[in-house]
């Protein structure tokens, strides 16, 4: 490949080779629990939770697990090239969309985020150490920084066989526009919306402890990460509806926030602004429930398909009381990703989601893991969409 | 009190609990007043919970955020009534404000901003040299908040002469003729501060002109960020304006484009003050509680000025600290402040957007 002018490699060269390798690659796995096991002797694991994280996804028993559960790899190997455009404000999610390439047999060349977070730094630098005791995973490696750029975009886009895509409607077209090589296969991760599901009853029913872990799980989904997380609940349906658990709930919650959450001023200022901007133009919008500046809480009328436009942000929730499924089930459109629920039967909700023919909804987690990334994501099998098939008849 | 008995007062000569009093009774009145004529008010005062039957202290006044002027038209009077739109561009590329003024509140704006400016320059109309083109004025398309300022200092002085041509260059033969013509009486100057140091500053330094007035005063307004950005001060700015224009007195200023007139001036030490006709309220982000002397924060600005449209209490996104109450060494009665600047932007936590966007 030229090399591109104004392109920073902050790991590997111009010269990735493009040459597939095996899924879930014995050599694969092994640098990547190498690389975990790194990160959580380092301090930065301490520092950073998302760092631990990874690393916690990244050890040998879990990717074992994973291998397992894919089955039988004979047959597979990966597509070749796969371009990543990472995004840019889930500081790890760069390492994770690599990780997931390169399971599937993959070379990878990342566009890490123009925004420098220091986690991504450090990430990188214990990396590239990483990467030079594995040196046929490290010739298919390439971490690249550059301003926006069609051009070089549109370079890199020509030798892709597989492209990971992060972010908003506008970037996808842009980089779909960009063309690759015919067989390439685009897997897009754009703007989602998402929701909770909390049965009233079962909150009731909880004790002290049980519904301190749900508050810190829902503080873990929602504030952690200030609801900018696409998997982050925007809207919390009620089932089983009463006063006294919502009173338990949020009692709960704001507990957690006032102890962990740091509420910077811009963030205050966004919430009081958005809390006056729907009083002001939200006709569905029945009433308004505000805790200092901790949490505000906007209860819905009705569910509409205009809920979707009313987003949240660190610690801004709508509400509304679920009397019958049918009612989510008809503004699902493709946009919704996630339910996070609490003292529902999943597999029951799962089963009437697709019974009533749902466009969207890729995920239905317990409270707590909206923002646990795998193999498995937005409704992709990624391992296996990103790897191809030896058939012998 | 009422704003027509502040007009018969100088401007700095409240102490806090005649202030506390007099603004009770204005602000008051005001948000009884917007609450009963626009509609968008009164819903978020609704929402709050907030009694307009009650007189309430100051600082328990709801406050608007100012970017709800640049998502709505807020208005307190019947449009037919609209003399004036107001727009600012805020920052670049962003929606503007919209401020609806009906005559009321044009008067009194210009009658408080001559109240202010002429406790510090005195009544008689001085000679004044515009630091920026003339060509802000004639774009009569958009009544800009900077076409607004150059305009609404006009009257405070006489001979009004743009230092800037069409181009932003400096115009040095009508400047130096304008110092020579009068260079045995005071003159004022007036300009945005950035324009004054790119333009005038910067530009007689590269062509190394100096002139020497000898009896000036500077009024400056418009903020700080692109000076900072190259590290240059307040202190700074006044010696190289001195340095190129003479004895001038410098004054800078602080108001926006929301509550025009009731501005707020640096006085001889420094100190940003709010005159009888505004207040200021830092407000500790975490509960928007009120913050003690000399401790940063989100101000808040009250202003007695607004009557066609809610803007008499509102949240900035500026950050500030009190410094003080009623002793300031120049003798100023009322709160005196520091700004800080805007607040920080969010830092991003999430993951809906990447590159494409900055």
């Amino acid at each position: 490949m030229i090399p591109l002018n104004g392109v920073e490699y902050v790991i590997g060269t111009a010269d990735v080779v493009n040459t597939p390798i095996r899924v879930y690659d014995d050599t694969a796995c092994a640098f990547i629990a190498e690389l975990s096991a790194e990160i959580l002797k380092s301090p930065l694991a301490r520092a950073y939770p998302d760092l631990s994280a990874l690393a916690f996804w990244g050890r040998k028993a879990n990717l074992q697990k994973l291998k397992e559960a894919f089955g039988d790899t004979a047959g597979r190997l990966g597509r070749g090239l796969c371009f990543h455009i990472a995004p840019s404000n889930i500081p790890v999610n760069f390492a994770f969309t690599y990780l997931f390439g390169l399971l599937a047999g993959n070379a990878n060349i990342v566009r890490l985020p123009s925004k420098t977070f220091p986690q991504i730094d450090a990430l990188c630098a214990l990396m590239k150490k990483t990467l030079s005791g594995y040196p046929e995973i490290e010739k298919r490696t390439a971490f690249v920084r550059y301003p926006r750029s069609d051009e070089i975009t549109a370079e890199f886009c020509k030798h892709a066989d597989a492209r990971m895509i992060w972010g908003g409607d506008k970037t996808i077209a842009a980089v779909k526009a960009c063309p690759a090589s015919p067989r390439c296969v685009d897997i897009a991760f754009a703007d989602r919306y998402s929701l909770a599901i909390i049965d009233g009853k079962a909150v009731l029913n909880a004790d002290e402890a049980q519904v301190k872990r749900l508050a810190e799980n829902f503080y873990n989904d929602t504030w952690l990460m200030d609801q900018n997380a696409c998997s982050s609940p925007q809207m919390i349906l009620w089932q089983n509806d009463s006063k006294a658990a919502r009173e338990k709930f949020w009692n709960a919650a704001l507990a957690v926030a006032r102890e962990k959450y740091a509420l910077q001023d811009a963030v205050a200022v966004d919430k009081y602004t958005l809390f006056c901007t729907e009083v002001v133009s939200n006709d569905n919008a029945e009433s308004f429930t505000r805790n200092g500046n901790l949490l505000y809480r906007e209860e819905v009328k009705a569910l509409t398909p205009d809920i979707i436009n009313h987003r949240g942000k660190g610690g801004y929730f709508f509400e509304h009381a679920l009397t019958d499924l049918s009612e989510l089930c008809a503004v699902i459109t493709e946009k919704f990703q996630t339910i996070t629920y609490f003292g529902i039967d999943a597999v029951k909700l799962r089963e009437e989601l697709i019974a009533a023919n749902v466009r969207g909804i890729d995920r239905i987690v317990p409270a707590g893991k909206a923002m646990d990334i795998d193999v498995i994501w937005d409704g992709h099998d990624l391992v296996r969409e990103l790897s191809r098939i030896v058939s012998v008849a | 009190m009422t704003l027509e008995d502040l007009f018969q007062i100088a401007p700095y000569s409240l102490n806090k609990a005649e202030k506390d009093a007099a603004l009770k009774d204005i602000l008051n009145d005001l948000t009884r007043r917007h609450y009963a004529a626009c509609p968008e008010y009164a819903r978020i005062l609704d929402a709050l919970k907030f009694d307009t039957a009650q007189n309430h202290d100051c600082a328990d006044l709801p406050f608007l955020p100012v970017r709800l002027f640049k998502q709505f038209e807020l208005r307190s009077v019947p449009k037919e009534e609209i003399t004036k739109t107001l727009t600012s561009s805020g920052t670049s590329g962003q929606a503007v404000s919209k401020i609806f003024l009906n005559a009321d509140n044009v008067r009194s704006q210009t009658k408080t901003l001559n109240e202010i400016i002429s406790s510090f320059i005195g009544k008689q109309r001085l000679p004044l040299l515009l630091l920026d083109t003339e060509m802000i004025k004639k774009d009569r398309s958009m009544y800009s908040a900077r076409g607004a300022g150059i305009i609404g200092f006009s009257i405070f002085g006489r001979n009004s002469t743009y230092a800037l041509d069409a181009e932003m260059n400096i115009d040095v033969d009508k400047v130096a003729a304008f110092f020579d013509e009068h260079k045995n009486e005071p003159i004022l100057m007036f300009g945005y501060t950035y324009m004054i140091w790119q333009f005038v500053v910067r530009a007689l330094e590269e062509k190394n002109i100096s002139f020497n007035a000898q009896n000036a005063v500077l009024f400056h307004i418009g903020g700080w960020k692109k000076l900072k950005d190259q590290a240059v001060d307040a202190l700074e700015f006044n010696r190289r304006v001195q340095g190129r224009l003479g004895n001038v007195k410098v004054y800078n200023y602080y108001g926006m484009a929301e509550q025009l007139g009731s501005v707020f001036v640096e006085c001889e030490h420094g100190h940003m003050h709010c005159s009888n006709y505004s207040d200021v309220i830092i407000r500790r982000s975490k509960d928007f509680s009120e913050a003690e002397i000399g401790e940063k924060g989100l101000m808040e600005l009250l202003s007695v000025l607004p009557v066609s449209y809610p803007g008499h209490v509102l949240l900035t996104e500026d950050e500030g600290e009190i410094l003080g109450v009623d002793d300031c060494p120049c003798g100023r009665k009322g709160k005196y402040f520091k700004i800080h600047g805007r607040i920080k932007s969010a830092e991003l936590r999430g993951c809906s957007d990447t590159f494409e966007r900055r």
